[in-house]
């Protein structure tokens, strides 16, 4: 490909393909295990860690209290009412779990699709997953008002002989979201097991042999628990993939079955879950670009890493820019008042201002700039796009949410929407205990999968005659 | 497990994934059978040498699955027919199509346990103790950078000193007794 764009003596581009090593060369599976474990093991945690996780710290303790004044007041202290009965709460949920699908996409369907490249970067996409379903599950469970006894949406034989309701996507989604962070856990916690055993072995301190040593299981790395083992992980990125798309599918039917102008579309799931993969590489760029900086990660975490996402990116944003003009379409080919109505509404009503955020974020800026090779491999304009995307990513949903609701049928009952703030403080709060989260995820457990990046390694070449000794 | 005494096995190390193949495709043709390969990261040719070619895992994985997709689906059926009938719009009691999505959730949620403690439990995992532990050079390396086969005890032909001279003819970095 376009080997003159790029300095051509570059080693880390691949001479082959003209495109960017996947792995700088000169790695071993010593280099690469030292420099993993070595994140983790090192006694000195860096000054910036304790910085950053005093802000995530703060940022969770202000979550920490509105919580406790939201229990102990109601969901009345939000600027939730009627007609705009769903706010913050749900645009925060729907925009958390679809950061979160993008670690479950770069693990199951990159790993079934055998893109190398996505090793990696898997392990702490999945970590963005959880802790990003960490956030989001919370919200609908503050969201019902009576949080303590949000267990009533379990089919537990209660005393009370009710049972939840199947027929409403609602209750769809407590069995989507559940299982999806449930099978997201697992698949990230049997994903580390070897690589609890390499920190137990290359441990020094006692408490952490006993730590690693306990999580690890006993792994010790023999051949049948390794076939067994890549079998298992094979099947559950083969259960996560269509779980993942089933899950923001879910999401899109609590608006899709409403019969409510801008939310009633078949277009909704096949545009959420692109949108929620848009949003999610999105976030991994906000994470992965300073890790691989402070931790001087440069080597395994490449410019290729960073193009792919982009490259990516440019492909979910169309299918986002495909259901925001089939929308608009829709809108008009309905030969609907309402829909017609709602549409007009949504982008020159008072509330407008919200819709060119969103197609400026997402649309504009993005699907112009992405195609440019030396912009997506530029980290600091990639950064700046990914926190420009996650932010067009939220207005998206303040979009369906909000500008559907706000002006529905009657105008007599017509109302605006202004987030309290309550509402910031809850979201914010949430920024706040996912970098918390992550931030330790980073210290204590291996942020790059060791046994896979080994697997890439040219050294782990299997050479058929006693005299190839490849040396690496 | 009873406690066992004497000696596990022998355990040769390796300094790369190609000489492991190829001392446990010899050993293999050599007529051992009680033996194992551990690496780093999973080298399929060596399970391939010592005879391991399919495992169990994907059957319990679609027994899981298939058990949690009936179960339910039975309970939403339960509960709606006959348990707490409600009318919601009209719609018939068994409205089949609305339970297909939490019973489609069940499915994957099942069959991802299942692979995920089957394949544990197949490995015979947690095992926080094993004898090859007690190797000096095994935890330095197993999950790091070297390559180990280990003929066990237990295999019929296994002679403590015609094993270690066997393996010493196939050329690994070194040989080490391992204990229980």
């Amino acid at each position: 490909m376009a080997t003159s764009e790029t300095k051509p003596k570059d080693v880390t581009i691949d001479p082959a393909t003209g495109e960017y090593r996947v792995l700088a060369p000169g790695q071993t599976f010593k280099s690469v295990t030292e420099k993993i474990a070595g994140i983790v093991l090192t006694p000195d945690t860096p000054l910036g860690w304790f910085a950053l996780f005093g802000v995530g710290g703060a940022g969770a303790t202000m979550l920490l209290v509105a919580l406790t004044w939201l229990f102990l007041k109601g969901v009345g202290i939000w600027a939730i009412t009627q007609p705009v009965a769903w706010g913050f709460a749900i645009i925060n949920f729907v925009w958390w779990i679809g950061i979160g699908h993008a670690g479950t996409l770069i693990s199951a369907i990159l790993l079934l699709f055998k893109q190398g490249w996505r090793n990696s970067i898997n392990r702490f996409a999945e970590a963005m997953t959880i802790f990003a379903v960490v956030c989001a599950g919370m919200f609908p469970l503050i969201h019902v008002g009576r949080p303590w006894v949000s267990y009533w949406m379990l089919p537990l034989p209660v005393t009370m002989n009710v049972w939840p309701q199947f027929r409403s996507p609602l209750m769809w989604d407590v069995f989507a979201v559940s299982t999806y962070a449930t099978i997201s856990v697992v698949f990230w916690y049997i994903g580390m097991i070897p690589d609890f055993g390499t920190l137990r072995d290359r441990s020094q301190s006692k408490l952490a042999q006993f730590g690693y040593g306990l999580v690890s299981l006993g792994w010790r790395g023999s051949v049948r628990h390794w076939m067994r083992y890549e079998t298992a992980s094979l099947l559950l990125a083969g259960l996560a993939t269509p779980l993942v798309l089933s899950v923001h599918t879910v999401i899109s039917f609590d608006f899709a079955v409403a019969v409510l102008p801008g939310w009633h579309t078949t277009i909704f799931p096949p545009y959420f879950v692109a949108g929620a993969i848009y949003s999610g590489f999105a976030m991994v760029l906000t994470l992965a670009i300073p890790l691989r900086k402070f931790y001087h990660l440069e080597k395994l975490v490449t410019e290729r890493h960073i193009d792919n996402m982009g490259k990516v990116m440019l492909a979910t944003g169309f299918i986002v820019a495909y259901g925001y003009g089939m929308e608009v379409f829709m809108a008009w080919y309905s030969a609907s008042h309402w829909e017609a109505f709602m549409m007009w509404n949504r982008m020159f009503g008072p509330m407008g201002w919200s819709y060119w955020v969103l197609v400026s974020c997402n649309l504009a800026f993005p699907l112009t700039t992405l195609w440019v090779r030396r912009l997506r491999t530029n980290m600091a304009f990639m950064f700046f796009l990914s926190i420009v995307v996650n932010t067009g990513m939220w207005f998206e949903r303040f979009v369906i949410v909000v500008t559907s609701l706000y002006r529905d049928f009657l105008p007599s009952s017509w109302g605006t929407y202004r987030a309290t703030k309550w509402d910031y403080m809850i979201y914010a709060g949430t920024l706040g205990l996912f970098t918390a989260l992550f931030l330790l995820f980073v210290r204590f457990l291996p942020m790059i999968p060791m046994n896979e990046i080994k697997m890439m390694l040219p050294s782990a070449k299997i050479t058929p005659k006693k005299t190839a000794e490849v040396g690496d | 497990m009873p406690a066992r005494e004497g000696t596990y096995g022998l355990l040769a190390e390796f300094d790369t994934p190609s000489d492991l193949v190829r001392a446990a495709q010899q050993a293999r043709r050599d007529g051992w059978r009680r033996m194992d390969c551990y690496t780093p990261y999973p080298v399929e040719e060596a399970a391939e040498a010592i005879g391991f070619h399919r495992n169990k895992v994907p059957l319990i994985t679609l027994i899981g699955g298939l058990m949690g997709l009936v179960a339910m689906f039975a309970l939403e059926t339960w509960v709606s027919v006959l348990a707490y009938p409600l009318n919601i719009a009209g719609r018939p009691l068994y409205s089949w199509p609305a339970f297909i999505v939490p019973a489609y959730e069940w499915t994957i949620l099942f069959a991802g346990l299942s692979a995920a403690f089957g394949m544990l439990a197949l490995n015979g995992l947690p095992a926080l103790y094993h004898p090859l532990f007690n190797a000096p050079n095994f935890r330095n390396g197993a999950t790091t950078d070297k390559f180990f086969l280990c003929l066990e005890a237990l295999d019929p032909k296994f002679d403590l000193v015609e094993g270690r001279k066997y393996l010493e003819s196939l050329n690994p970095v070194s040989v080490v007794e391992v204990e229980y």
